[in-house]
């Protein structure tokens, strides 16, 4: 049974113009930047947040106190809004951008003061158009509030910020392709060392990477404090996290609800979120964390949504929270094809595992969609995906193992490995009949 | 008018004087040659390239990673569905079949009269409205194939003119305020350019 919980980071959302400046100060914007700025140090907010043990909601789920607290000291350091969204099957934070502009900026600039930032850039999806031109308007508005600029609500701190439009690239997701594009350059995942942004990112310089939602619950922090955010969920858990449900329930679209206290059922099922499956069909599988996660079958439907339970006892990830329900009509072999052929599309081409093997997995399933497939494929497939992810398996287990720069590469087999591992028999009448099942 | 011109150049330079090192404009600045020429031409490039004191290559080879960007003309109206695997499961494929037949042109292709591209995107982040796609990158959700029809009965009539700006135009609100706080990481090699490209 779904908990019901005051949503935070979508408080606003749905009220009369919340992408305004006058719709975001009516419900009380910016009091949580003005109490930052002027009644706290820097070192306050940063324990705010390091006791709401906020995890970074960009999908690696890292604890965005102690990431801040890994900022190597130097001057300049920067930090850096990661809207890049561009999973497969992931919205929320295009609704945020459009909606709730004023939250991701008020969150932007709360950090930045917590952490020091000379300057502060968010990078949104190009696609976005709508997205960043609220996002620009809603700066300006900022910038002539007072909540931007020189002397943030007559305090010492000053901060300048940009919005940087993103050109279509979905690895610029990965922190350091973003950081690479922010330079003016494609969008190349970093070799590591160095591991982290903290230590050397923006021009080399000491920067933070946050994802958007994650800015988006700062205001929140500040305001109730770390102890309230920590109060929702579980100690590993902790908050509510928005979640993206498509597919085929009835009511796809963006649920906020408490992490750890719901289950993927609640999500599915529960008639306040997606209400189910559509016309009266069975649900055959769902994928609990975006195109990289591995696929749940209806037996996970009552897993907490906790990663750690997800990772650990599921062997995949919530991921990017995008949550994607497929209905007994659903083709396997299409739906695991389209995937692939998705990261083929957008490998970024400087490691080969993942440039070869993304290509030859998208020919190799089209071939069996298409009904020349061949009896030899099926190792074929498996064959590759552990070339790419050595060791893949299913049951799946996480975390996958790595022969590629960025997680792009091990992100390629688990449509394959998850499709072949539990409806092994639909590629077998593909490759038997000649032709798909499904039409 | 492949260069910037006067109606971009400042906005150009304006761009590069928020970043820490002018190449950070390149992305920004290469939307602004497309929304002046239709597409990325190579004089416009050579401008960027001149703009940020880097070489064509740098640029070409930089904006040919994109998808957003194009190096050969599209029609007035970009068609962009998505086929990922939200709008798969609700109709994509379809969708994007049924937009081919209409305008009668495959996806990659544009209309003999120049007034409509269509292309096969990844997914867009509009999976709540499944099958979705975009004209010019403004979204369209639930798109029947009667609602696709009636959208391009409404974009050759100029009633959505307001919701659809031409193509290339990514941003329609201008920043209003330059650098206040940062001093520090200010540009310092926007007089420089200013002076050479003044119109």
């Amino acid at each position: 049974m779904a908990t019901t919980v005051a949503p935070i980071v979508t408080a606003h959302i749905g009220t009369p113009d919340s992408h305004t400046l006058r719709g975001y100060l009516a419900s009380g914007g910016y009091e949580a930047l003005r109490k930052a700025v002027t009644t706290m140090t820097r070192e306050e907010v940063q324990t705010e947040v390091d006791t709401a043990n906020l995890l970074g909601r960009g999908g690696a789920g890292f604890p965005a106190g102690r990431k801040w607290s890994m900022l190597r000291k130097a001057d300049p350091t920067y930090l850096v809004v990661n809207g890049d969204e561009s999973e497969p099957a992931t919205f929320k934070d295009h609704m945020l951008l459009e909606e709730d502009p004023h939250q991701i900026i008020e969150g932007t600039i709360i950090t930045a003061y917590a952490i020091g930032a000379a300057q502060a850039f968010i990078y949104v999806r190009g696609e976005f158009a709508l997205g960043i031109e609220r996002m620009t308007q809603a700066l300006n508005e900022a910038y002539g509030h007072g909540a931007a600029g020189n002397r943030i609500f007559g305090s010492d701190f000053s901060l300048d910020v940009v919005i940087h439009p993103g050109a279509g690239a979905y690895i610029c997701g990965d922190e350091t392709a973003l950081l690479e594009s922010l330079e003016g350059k494609r969008g190349f995942p970093r070799i590591k060392p160095p591991y982290f942004p903290a230590v050397m990112g923006l021009y080399g310089a000491p920067t933070i990477v946050n994802n958007v939602e994650t800015m988006s619950n700062i205001p929140w922090i500040v305001v109730n404090g770390g102890a309230a955010f920590a109060a929702l969920g579980e100690p590993q858990a902790t908050g509510t996290r928005l979640f993206a449900v498509s597919g085929h329930v009835k009511k796809p679209g963006n649920y906020e609800v408490e992490l750890a206290k719901n289950t993927f059922r609640d999500l599915i099922y529960d008639p306040r979120f997606g209400a189910g499956i559509r016309n009266g069909a069975e649900l055959k599988a769902f994928i609990p964390g975006g195109a990289s996660s591995f696929w749940f079958g209806p037996d996970r439907l009552d897993m907490a949504l906790d990663e750690t339970k997800v990772k650990g006892e599921g062997g995949s990830m919530m991921g990017s929270g995008s949550i994607i329900a497929m209905d007994s009509s659903t083709c396997m072999v299409r739906a695991a094809w389209r995937l692939v052929r998705f990261f083929s599309r957008e490998s970024c081409g400087q490691c080969t595992p993942c440039r070869e093997g993304s290509s030859w997995l998208d020919k190799i399933m089209y071939r069996i969609e298409a009904g020349d497939g061949r009896p030899d494929d099926l190792d074929l497939l498996m064959d590759v995906c552990d070339n790419i992810s050595p060791g893949v398996q299913w049951p799946s287990r996480w975390p996958p193992n790595m022969t590629t720069i960025c997680p792009l590469g091990p992100s390629i087999p688990p449509p394959i490995v998850s499709a072949l591992g539990m409806f092994r028999d639909e590629f077998l009448t593909h490759i038997k009949d000649g032709a798909c099942p499904y039409g | 008018m492949s260069r910037l011109g006067p109606d971009f150049l400042p906005r150009a330079i304006a761009t590069i004087a928020l970043y820490p090192e002018p190449r950070s404009a390149m992305l920004p600045i290469l939307h602004l040659v497309q929304e002046q020429n239709g597409f990325l031409t190579e004089e416009g490039m050579a401008h960027v390239a001149e703009l940020l004191g880097l070489s064509q290559a740098e640029v070409y080879g930089t904006a040919t990673f994109y998808d957003m960007f194009f190096t050969h003309p599209v029609g007035n109206y970009l068609v962009s569905v998505c086929t990922n695997i939200a709008c798969l499961l609700n109709g994509g494929y379809e969708l994007l079949e049924h937009a081919e037949q209409s305008l009668g042109v495959k996806a990659g292709g544009t209309t003999p009269d120049g007034q409509f591209t269509v292309e096969e995107v990844e997914c867009i982040g509009l999976c709540g409205n499944a099958p979705c796609l975009t004209v010019n990158w403004r979204f369209f959700g639930d798109v029947t194939n009667e609602g696709f029809d009636s959208l391009v009965g409404d974009l050759t009539a100029g009633r959505l003119a307001e919701t659809v700006p031409p193509h290339g135009t990514l941003c329609r609100v201008r920043r209003t305020v330059g650098l206040e706080a940062a001093a520090a990481v200010e540009s310092t090699s926007v007089p420089e350019l200013e002076s050479g490209e003044r119109s």
